[in-house]
This record gives structure tokens, C-alpha cells and sequence, in this order.
């Protein structure tokens, strides 16, 4: 092999190693940021362990969908209706429930199996019909946002205070919360890089003919992503109407958690294109999202302000990691 | 021979809308044998080894194995019977290890978990079975491996699966000089493990060099059969169906020659180094090398695509610098990249519309998509039918255009711009052998004309067949001049760098 | 696919016969199913009604086409016809004279925002879709602040004038909207530049094959940030249509950037680039339209219109993919 191959075949081993640890730097940054935020303001009350945890607390919902987008990026898909899942399930939930403590497990049960049927047929349009699983999911978007509208315009139900566990209980001293999003985080690690089925999942991503030439069902696989993902969302939205104590059909919408969880799993190093990355960088993702969210707050900046530097940030996010391709992007 | 074929193929049928693609073909393999299966673009090759790997379902006919038919309804129903296909485009992910991907849809588990260990061990072994083991590590990713570690990698995905059939689908296409070599010899030692090999090519020397039989496919029909690997004449006539005399167009003669047009001077950038080299008007300029000798990133650095950073070029007597391709168009050069669906067509434009694409690009935003400084669509048309572009239309989306019809509109594209330098990168690959003779008498029409032309191409035997003077790279720089017509073995001495060519 | 197959010795007298956009098909019998329905939609007062409620949906989606067939989407199109109604409304503050150098104003801040949507995207390489829904957050995000989170009232009537106003007594249709009449001429502006001129051919090359476009000599960045341009200059004049149909609020051009996309698909265009046609999207709005005006008169309430656009989004890229597949590619 002559030198002038072997220079241009270690270029690409140090680009994937930058990658790698480009969201723990971020993070790091983003820390850095948030202390000397406190700092410059004066607020050093916010640099305790109970605000650590709050920080950590204000984006469970967003956490929750964003493992589940991971799953369908790495496919190559992804899904752009888990922030109308998330309304129609809190609604849903909210209304089964409607205050009586028995009627707990059946809204839970009625719950995923909507989110069931929805990651379903995503999945379903996505692979059989060949639509671009952009305009899927922006179309079951519409569906379910008409669906919930037809039916509820406000607060809708009410969830009873066993179920604010889920938002509001602590175990072992730590908010259940949190907990439950890192155990859900560390099957998401596990069924990624142990099993099978996550092997399956890098290979679909990273060439869909290879992966079928391999004997792999590849639909099956991609269907199954659009399911555990709309699954996610369906827990985020349970999480938010435990935490809002009742659903309304805006509040997947203005969390918008369909393009920040996107912007979190990009953030995190997985690519859009599919077959690369992993939990956590997403779970990086997310906290940096949080440490951004409280640096503007620590600021005091305006809600307003916040939304308009909110959509340059997940650009910058996303230019931060595009710059340096050289393929012309669409 | 009364051994029973481990693979067989009886009266295969295949038609596709309006086509027929495959007519009562029959074709058989035995163990530790190498069959090569010849024949041009579009003759079958591809739809065959397809029916092969359970792609397509034949619509006549029968695939045995061990003697006993069998129905392959999908890549997977082959694999379990032993065959495995190595295709053109690599079926590897490069962001996964070579285990990763040796393994790929059959991961060991134990106990519902990845037995990374166990996969790992395997990996080794059947890498260290033909000498790769020291040069491929299992944990690396595939990404960072060079072309020809990765076909071993695919081959030793299909040593692992214990394929008792491999086909090997052109699997020199991007492979170098020395790296053809240590696939031979692998081929060999295939061979000797009684493994079949059917090895789908359409360079001659391969065959002489492997086949112990040959069958030549042509229009979807066997043309040919040969127990006994014949002279390479006679394999080529049942291809083409016809002796090719002018397949080369002749050389130019001194007089055709004229001024220096281009010439670069201590040229170099990452890539390159130290580039010296002058083209004349009139002639044709053969770069030859390996792969990766710089041959593409010299034609990419003239071409302004990727500038060179040190050194001086000069076009047509001005001293000049290109940092953008529409610096060199502007300028006077023209470039046809060698993949010719990836960075040469837009596959979804009629094949005008190819044609005037740099014209308009050079025409002012709003100005007629029909007219422009340069020609207009009357002119484009006549420029095309001079080349004797075959379409049913030039409103005809080019993709349903045959290789060489698609070069030709390419071709087009430039001369409209009167170009006074045109870089053909690997003008001929995946054109058959009739419409090869075509691009090469072009050239030397355009050469004719007065314009200076480069040809890069990894096909050798076509560099001293086309070119006037052939250049050979080697890291990055130019190494050796060789005239019209010199030998392979003496250019091959110059591209690797070698004493002498290893047998 | 060998030479021997295609042996047409004259090329260039066999054309392919023009096929006829199936869209067309659907909008006629949308039309007849209204007529049907409503015996007074052949009246002028019906049609050119209609056609005046779809004239901002189809400029458009004549703009969009550009974006989808250069092989990008721009989602910013709705946030910025908001933008445009909040924003003259805080210019203009009522006052009739401004008018003129309020739109100047706008078409300002289309074409910054159509510069900076394609500038993202060919040179920081952020996915369009990512860019222009940031652009769609941020541009929100600024209305809200313009207006301090609550506008409310009209545009003064010389602005409301454009989306509004109706000419009388004309021969023939007796009635002719200025929305209509704006819609026929950037129509007409943007049917040329797609199909009459370099610019709008460079657009295909670049959403087909942008590397091929570039080693052609396709300035690729300036082709692909005037699409972006073009789709922002769109949604300001359809902006300013909206803010003559009614009153100024901040959710004036939500869920329009879906519209048009759905608008562009009906009419063909082909989802990252290469192919598409600017009569046929704005063929595809009046489609949509014509749905809508029909759900109306069915007594469907306003959610089931979501519904049914969603579910028209997903058929027509099945069905165009299920053609394209069946075609052979």
C-alpha cells in the first residue's frame, strides 16, 4: 500500500474519534456555561444538588421521547409525530382516568396500545408504501392532532395522586422521575449494543441491501423502531400528564418535542443517515438542552428571546456536527 | 466428467417487461473448480447470478443443487444452501467491525446476549485461513480498512458461512495492480479447498490467468462454451459476435501534434507532490497507476475541484490557478468524471437537457433555457446526432440510456463549450466492448480537432492502446514517461514501484 | 438496456407524447363534485371566490416547488407569512400611506430569510429540513416579541386592498379579485423562471444530481440559495394576501408550510429533488382547496380538515412512489 492510501485511509478513523467524544465536550461545555452563568449573575444558590437534579428534571418528557427518536434515526427514519402522541395520550390518559385511582392501569394499558398502533403504522407507511417517513409521520401528525382536536379544546380529565408519583415521588431519596429515565436509558444501551435486535438496527441504518442480502427483515426491523418510539413518546406523554396532573391537546406542541428530540439525538452524535451513534449521546443531548434551558433562565431571559435563540441553537447544534462533511447535503 | 455439478442451472428463462432477458441458459459448476462467465454489459451476467441468489425467480427452468432442484424464493433460502454472492457494490458497513460484519444478521448469542467473544475467535480464524489474519484485525472498522481489505473481509464472510458456491461479480473493478494478485491468489486457494467459483469478468487476462472453463452469455443466450480456457480472441469473438480490427483508433502522427496546451509545473497539494508534465494539442495523454497513486486528485487539482496549493499551471501560454471547477470550465477545461452516475448524469433529465447542462451554467440566471453564448438547442441536437447518440428521443430521460449513449451526451456537454483541454477519468468503465471502440475514436476526433486529452483509466491495456504518451503516477507524483504502445510489464514496474513483477 | 434495444435511426422525429398530469384529472373532478353541491359555483362570484381563498396557498406552493425540486423542503414558510401580517401591522400602525414601503419591508425580510435558509443549508450543511424548522421556531419566536404576544386588529384598508378587494363590473366574470389577479401573474413570473430559463433547468440538475451539477459548472450554492430566496419571496406576497383576509394574529400562517408542501407533492413534485412542475402544484393547491371547500360544504367541523390533509400528504407520495416503482424506476 503506497503512503499517499494510507494517509487518506487514517483521515476517516480520526473523524469518527472526534465524533465520539463530541458530546461528552459539549456537555462539558455546557456545564462550564451554566456555572459561570451562576457566577457572573451572583446566584450561587443554583449550584447545589437539589438544582442539579431540578435541571436534570425539567427535561424527563423530552429525555423519554429522544430515546425512543433514537431508535428510528439509527434506522435512517424518523418521526415527527411524537409531539401529537404525546397530547393524545396525556388527554387520553387524563380523561380514562379521570381521578379514580382504579382506573390507573387500564388508561396506562389503553395508552400503549395507542402508541402501539400509531409506532404500527408508521412503520407500516414508512416500509410497505415507501413514503418518505418525513411526510409518515408529518401526515400522522395532521391525523392524530384532527383526531384529538375533533374531541377536546382545553384541559381534559383529571389524574389522580397515586399516578403523580410518576412526576412527583421520590425513591431512595432521588425523584422516581429520574430514576426511571436512566433505568430506560440503560435498556435502551443494552438492547442496542447486547442484543440482536440492536445489531439488526446499527445494520438496517447503516446499508438497508446489506442488511437484507444478510437475511435480515429489515421492514420488521424498521417497524419495530417506529414502535418503541412511539412507545417513548407514550410514556413522555403519560409523564406529562402525571406531572400537569391533566392532558390538553397543545402540550406535545408546545414542548416541541418532535424537533428537539431530533435536535437531542443529533446533538448526541447519532446521524440522521442512520447506523451511527447511540444512548448516550442522547442522554448527553438532553442535558445539555437542560443545562441551556437554566442558563437562560439563570439569565432571565425573556420567553420570547428563549424561543427565537432555542431554534438557532438546535441549527447550530446540527451545523456543529454538518460543517465539516463535504457532501453536498439536501 | 461424471461428478455431479454442486451447482447447476437448466434452460434458465427470464423476461421482464419488453425484454427478454435470459433464454434457455444452462450452466453448470463443479467443486474446486473456477468457471468464468463472460460476456458484455446487458448480455445477462447480472440477471443470472440474480436467479442464482434467490433476487429473482426464474420464469423457466431449474437451479439444482447436488443434483436435487431447489426454489430460492429470497437471498437468504441461497445462503443457507451455500452460495454466496460477492457483489460490485460492497454489502459491508463501514461503521461496524469487520466481526460486526462477518456475522452480520447471524450474531452468536448466549443466553439472549452478543457472544462478542466467540464471534471474535471465529473472525480470526477464517481470516488466518488465507493469510489475512496478521493484516486485518477483526476489532478494526471496516471504514478504515482499504478496498482490498474489505472484499477480504467479504470473502471471508463467505468462508464463514461455509459457502460451498461463490460468485465473484468483477471483483477487480477497484482493485490495483498488486492487490489483483493477492485476490488470484486467494482464488487458488478457494480452488484448492473445493470450493466453487464462479468468477464473472470481462478482462481477458483474468481469465487466462484463473478459469478452468468459460461460458460466454451474449443477447441472454450462451454463446459459447469452453472446457478449456482458449485464446482470448476467440472468447472476445463470441462476446461480440465479430473480429474488432479498429478497435484502438491509430496513434497521432507527428504533424497532428501541436503546441504545448497545458502544462503544470511543481504541482502539489495534500495529495500530490512534485507535478511536472506538459499536454501538447492534438494528442492524448495517458495517466497510468495504481489506485490511489494520485491519478484522480491531479485531474481534481487542474480541474479546480481540489486546487493544488504549491506549484504553477499553465493553459494556453497564461499562467493560471483554479480554486473552483467554474474557474477551469471558464478557462477552457473540461473533465468527465469516472463515476458516471455519481458525479457525471442527472438521471432524471432528458438527455438534452444533459447535454446543455454546462452551457447553461455559464448562461446569465434568467436567460433562455433554450439559447445561450454558447449554443442553443438546435445546436445541442446536431452536436449529439454528430456523435451518433441512439435514443428514442433527446427528450428521453438519460437513464434509460445504454453506458456508452450516456458518456457520449456527457462528451456533449463539453463540446459545446470548445474546450481546449478535456479530462476523461475511466471514460470506458461498465461500457461494452462495441461502444468502448466508439469513445476511443471519439477521443482521438476531439484530439483531431486540436484539443488536448487526458485519459485516466485503470484499464491498462486501453492506456497503451489509446494513448500517444502515457505518464505513470505512483504516490502521489509522476514517476515514468512511456511512448505509444510500450508494455504493461514496464509500466506495471514504474505504478508499484517494484524490482520486478511478482508471477 | 443495450444499444440493441433503442434503434431509432432519426431521433429526433419520435417526441414522447406529452403525458397529462393526473392531478389535473383530480382537480376537475373536485370541481364538478362541488358544482354538484353548489349549482351557484358556476357563477362568477362562485369560482372567483374560490379561486381568491386559494390564491395564497398556490403562489405558495409555487415557491415551495422550487425548494423541493432543488432537493430541499422549506418548513419556514408558514412562521414567515406570520411574521409578514404581525410585522406590517406593527409598521404600518394604522397608518393607510405606509403601505408601499411596509411591503418593501417585508419583501426585505423574505429575501433575508430566503438568504439565510440557503446559506445554512449549502454552507453550514444543516439539513433543510432541520434549517427551516429552526428558521420556523426563530421566526415565531420574533413575531411573538414584535407584537408582545397578543396583535390583535386589522391592516389598514390600502393594505388589506391586495387580499381584499374585488374589481367590479368587469366583462364576462363581472368580478375579478386582486388576489386572483396577483396569483396569475407570480404564477405566470414563476412558471417561467422554473420552465423557461436557465435557472429554473439548473434546479432540476442540482436536485437530481447536485455533485454532477457542480463538476458541470452549476454555480450549485447560488442555485440552491435562490430556490431558498424564491420560497421566502412567495410566502411574503401570500402573507400579504392573508392579511387582507382577515385580522392580524400570530397564528395567521400556521400549518400553511404543510399546505404547500401537500400542494407541491398533488401537483408531482418529486420529495429531494429533481423533478416537479410549477402549473401543477399550483394545480395541487387549488386540489387541496377544492377538498376543503368540499368538507365544508359536507358540515365537516375544522379538525377533520387536518385529518384529511394528513391523509391526502401520506396517499399522494404512496401513490407517486407506487407509480415510480411500477414504472421500473
Amino acid at each position: 500500500m503506497s503512503d499517499a492510501t494510507a494517509g487518506s485511509v487514517r483521515a476517516p478513523a480520526m473523524r469518527v474519534r472526534f465524533e465520539r467524544w463530541a458530546p461528552a465536550l459539549l456537555l462539558l461545555a455546557a456545564v462550564t456555561m451554566y456555572v459561570v452563568a451562576c457566577l457572573a449573575t451572583g446566584q450561587t444558590q443554583y449550584l447545589n444538588w437539589n438544582n442539579f437534579l431540578a435541571v436534570i428534571g425539567r427535561s424527563i418528557a423530552l429525555g423519554i421521547t429522544a430515546i425512543g427518536q433514537t431508535f428510528v434515526i439509527l434506522v435512517a427514519s424518523i418521526d415527527l409525530s411524537v409531539a401529537s402522541l404525546i397530547s393524545a395520550v396525556a388527554v387520553l390518559a387524563s380523561v380514562v382516568m379521570n381521578g379514580d385511582p382504579a382506573m390507573i392501569v387500564p388508561a396506562i394499558g389503553a395508552s400503549l396500545i395507542l402508541g402501539a398502533i400509531v409506532g404500527l403504522i408508521n412503520g407500516l407507511i414508512v416500509t410497505r408504501l415507501d413514503v418518505n417517513p418525513l411526510i409518515a409521520t408529518l401526515g400522522m401528525s395532521l391525523v392524530i392532532q384532527g383526531c384529538l382536536s375533533a374531541f377536546v379544546s382545553n384541559f381534559a380529565g383529571a389524574v389522580p395522586t397515586q399516578f403523580q408519583f410518576f412526576a412527583y415521588g421520590n425513591v431512595f431519596g432521588l425523584p422516581f422521575a429520574i430514576l426511571f429515565f436512566f433505568a430506560l436509558a440503560l435498556i435502551a444501551f443494552f438492547v442496542l449494543r447486547f442484543t440482536r435486535f440492536g445489531s439488526n438496527i446499527y445494520a438496517v441504518g447503516g446499508n438497508q441491501d446489506a442488511a437484507r442480502f444478510a437475511g435480515i427483515s429489515t421492514e420488521k426491523v424498521i417497524i419495530a423502531a417506529h414502535v418503541i418510539c412511539s412507545l417513548c413518546a407514550t410514556v413522555a406523554g403519560l409523564y406529562l400528564a402525571s406531572r400537569l396532573r391533566s392532558g390538553a391537546p397543545w402540550i406535545g406542541a408546545n414542548g416541541v418535542y418532535d424537533l428537539e428530540s431530533i435536535a437531542v439525538v443529533v446533538i448526541g452524535g447519532t446521524v440522521l443517515a442512520g447506523g451511527r451513534g447511540g444512548i448516550w449521546g442522547t442522554v448527553a443531548g438532553v442535558m445539555i438542552f437542560s443545562l441551556i434551558d437554566s442558563i437562560f433562565n439563570v439569565l432571565g431571559v425573556d420567553a420570547f428571546v428563549k424561543q427565537v435563540l432555542r431554534g438557532i441553537i438546535i441549527v447550530a447544534a446540527v451545523a456543529f456536527y454538518a460543517v465539516r462533511t463535504r457532501r453536498i447535503v439536501a | 466428467m461424471t461428478q455431479t455439478p454442486v451447482i447447476e442451472m437448466k434452460g434458465i428463462g427470464k423476461r421482464f417487461p419488453g425484454v427478454v432477458a435470459l433464454h434457455d441458459v444452462s450452466f453448470a459448476c463443479q467443486r474446486g473448480e473456477v468457471h468464468a462467465l463472460v460476456g458484455e454489459n446487458g448480455a445477462g451476467k447480472s440477471t443470472l447470478i440474480k436467479i442464482l441468489s434467490g433476487v429473482y425467480q426464474p420464469d423457466d427452468g431449474d437451479v439444482l443443487v447436488e443434483g436435487k432442484p431447489v426454489r430460492f424464493r429470497h437471498p437468504v433460502d441461497a445462503l443457507a444452501a451455500g452460495i454466496s454472492v460477492i457483489y460490485q457494490e460492497f454489502s459491508l458497513l463501514p461503521e461496524r467491525t469487520v466481526t460486526q460484519n462477518i456475522f452480520l444478521g447471524r450474531e452468536i448469542t448466549r443466553n439472549w446476549m452478543l457472544d462478542d467473544e466467540a464471534m471474535r475467535t471465529e473472525t480470526q480464524r477464517v481470516l488466518d485461513m488465507f493469510g489475512a489474519g496478521s493484516r486485518i484485525d477483526p476489532d478494526a472498522l471496516v471504514s478504515e480498512l482499504d478496498v482490498a481489505s474489505q472484499q477480504m473481509v467479504e470473502i471471508a464472510k463467505a468462508i464463514s458461512l461455509n459457502a460451498r458456491v461463490l460468485v465473484m461479480d468483477e471483483p477487480t473493478a477497484a482493485l490495483n495492480e498488486s492487490e489483483c494478485r493477492e485476490l488470484f491468489e486467494i482464488v487458488d486457494k478457494l480452488r484448492d479447498h473445493g470450493t466453487a467459483v464462479i468468477y464473472i469478468t470481462h478482462r481477458m487476462r483474468e481469465v487466462t490467468r484463473l478459469a478452468d472453463r468459460v461460458t460466454v452469455l451474449k443477447d441472454g443466450e450462451v454463446a459459447a462454451r469452453f472446457d478449456h480456457v482458449p485464446e482470448p480472441s476467440a472468447i472476445v469473438h463470441a462476446m461480440v459476435g465479430r473480429d474488432i480490427a479498429d478497435f484502438y483508433a491509430p496513434f497521432a502522427t507527428a504533424d497532428e501534434i501541436g503546441a504545448t496546451v497545458l502544462s503544470v509545473q511543481g504541482g502539489g497539494n495534500s495529495a500530490l507532490r512534485n507535478i511536472d508534465f506538459e499536454l501538447k494539442a492534438g494528442e492524448i495523454l495517458g495517466f497510468a497507476g495504481i489506485q490511489g497513486a494520485g491519478r484522480v486528485a491531479l485531474a481534481m487539482a487542474m480541474f479546480g475541484a481540489r486546487p493544488f496549493d504549491t506549484g504553477t499551471m499553465m493553459l494556453a501560454g497564461e499562467k493560471v490557478h483554479f480554486t473552483h471547477p467554474r474557474q477551469a470550465i471558464r478557462a477552457g477545461i473540461g473533465l468527465l468524471p469516472g463515476d458516471r452516475k455519481g458525479e457525471g448524469l442527472t438521471l432524471m433529465q432528458s438527455v438534452r437537457d444533459n447535454g446543455m447542462l454546462s452551457p447553461r451554467a455559464f448562461g446569465s440566471l434568467v436567460g433562455s433555457h433554450k439559447k445561450n453564448d454558447f449554443t442553443d438547442v438546435s445546436g445541442m441536437d446536431g452536436l449529439l446526432d454528430r456523435m451518433e447518440v441512439k435514443a428514442a428521443s433527446y427528450d428521453q430521460e438519460i437513464k434509460l440510456l445504454s453506458g456508452g449513449n450516456q458518456q457520449k451526451a456527457i462528451v456533449a456537454r463539453w463540446l459545446a463549450l470548445k474546450p481546449k483541454v478535456l479530462i476523461f477519468i475511466e471514460p470506458t468503465r461498465g461500457i461494452d466492448v462495441n461502444a468502448k471502440a466508439g469513445i476511443y475514436h471519439l477521443m482521438r476526433d476531439l484530439a483531431r480537432a486540436g484539443a488536448g486529452i487526458i485519459m485516466i483509466s485503470s484499464d491498462l491495456p486501453e492506456v497503451i492502446g489509446a494513448a500517444d504518451r502515457i505518464l505513470v503516477m505512483r504516490e502521489g507524483t509522476i514517476v515514468a514517461e512511456h511512448k505509444a504502445g510500450a508494455s504493461e510489464t514496464a509500466i506495471m514496474l514504474d505504478a508499484t514501484g517494484e524490482t520486478e513483477v511478482a508471477a | 438496456m443495450t444499444d440493441h434495444t433503442l434503434s431509432s435511426p432519426q431521433p429526433k422525429q419520435t417526441r414522447r407524447l406529452p403525458q397529462i398530469n393526473p392531478v389535473y384529472f383530480i382537480l376537475a373532478a373536485l370541481i364538478v363534485a362541488i358544482i354538484l353541491n353548489n349549482p351557484n359555483f358556476v357563477e362568477p362570484s362562485g369560482y372567483m371566490n374560490f379561486l381568491k381563498r386559494a390564491a395564497p396557498l398556490a403562489i405558495l406552493a409555487a415557491g415551495q416547488v422550487y425548494v423541493i425540486v432543488s432537493g430541499g423542503f422549506d418548513l419556514s414558510v408558514g412562521s414567515l407569512i406570520t411574521l409578514v401580517v404581525v410585522g406590517s401591522s406593527m409598521l404600518s400602525n394604522n397608518d393607510p400611506s405606509s403601505t408601499w414601503w411596509v411591503i418593501c419591508v417585508m419583501l426585505g425580510i423574505g429575501l433575508g430569510v430566503g438568504l439565510v435558509n440557503g446559506l445554512v443549508v449549502c454552507f453550514l450543511k444543516v439539513p433543510s429540513l432541520i434549517a427551516t424548522l429552526g428558521m420556523m421556531i426563530t421566526l415565531n419566536g420574533i413575531a411573538f416579541m414584535w407584537s408582545g404576544g397578543a396583535p390583535r386588529g386589522y391592516l389598514p384598508e390600502s393594505f388589506r386592498y391586495f387580499g381584499r378587494f374585488n374589481i367590479r363590473d368587469v366583462p364576462l366574470i363581472q368580478m375579478l379579485p386582486v388576489a386572483v389577479i396577483v396569483m396569475a401573474v407570480v404564477g405566470f413570473a414563476l412558471y417561467w423562471l422554473m420552465h423557461r430559463t436557465n435557472l429554473g433547468r439548473m434546479i432540476h440538475a442540482v436536485g437530481d444530481n447536485p455533485r454532477a451539477a457542480q463538476l458541470a459548472g452549476v454555480p450549485i450554492n447560488r442555485v440552491r440559495v435562490s430556490a431558498f430566496v424564491i420560497s421566502s419571496l412567495s410566502a411574503v406576497i401570500a402573507g400579504i394576501l392573508l392579511g387582507g383576509f382577515g385580522g392580524v394574529s400570530t397564528d395567521v400562517g400556521t400549518g400553511y408550510e404543510l399546505q404547500a408542501i401537500t400542494a407541491a407533492v398533488l401537483g408531482g413534485a418529486q420529495l429531494l429533488g429533481g423533478r416537479g412542475s410549477v402549473p401543477a402544484a399550483i394545480a395541487g393547491a387549488l386540489t387541496l382547496t377544492a377538498i376543503f371547500t368540499l368538507l365544508n360544504f359536507l358540515g365537516l367541523p375544522q379538525p377533520v380538515r387536518q385529518v384529511v390533509q394528513g391523509l391526502i400528504l401520506i396517499a399522494a407520495v404512496a401513490l407517486a412512489m407506487y407509480r415510480r416503482k411500477r414504472t421500473g424506476q
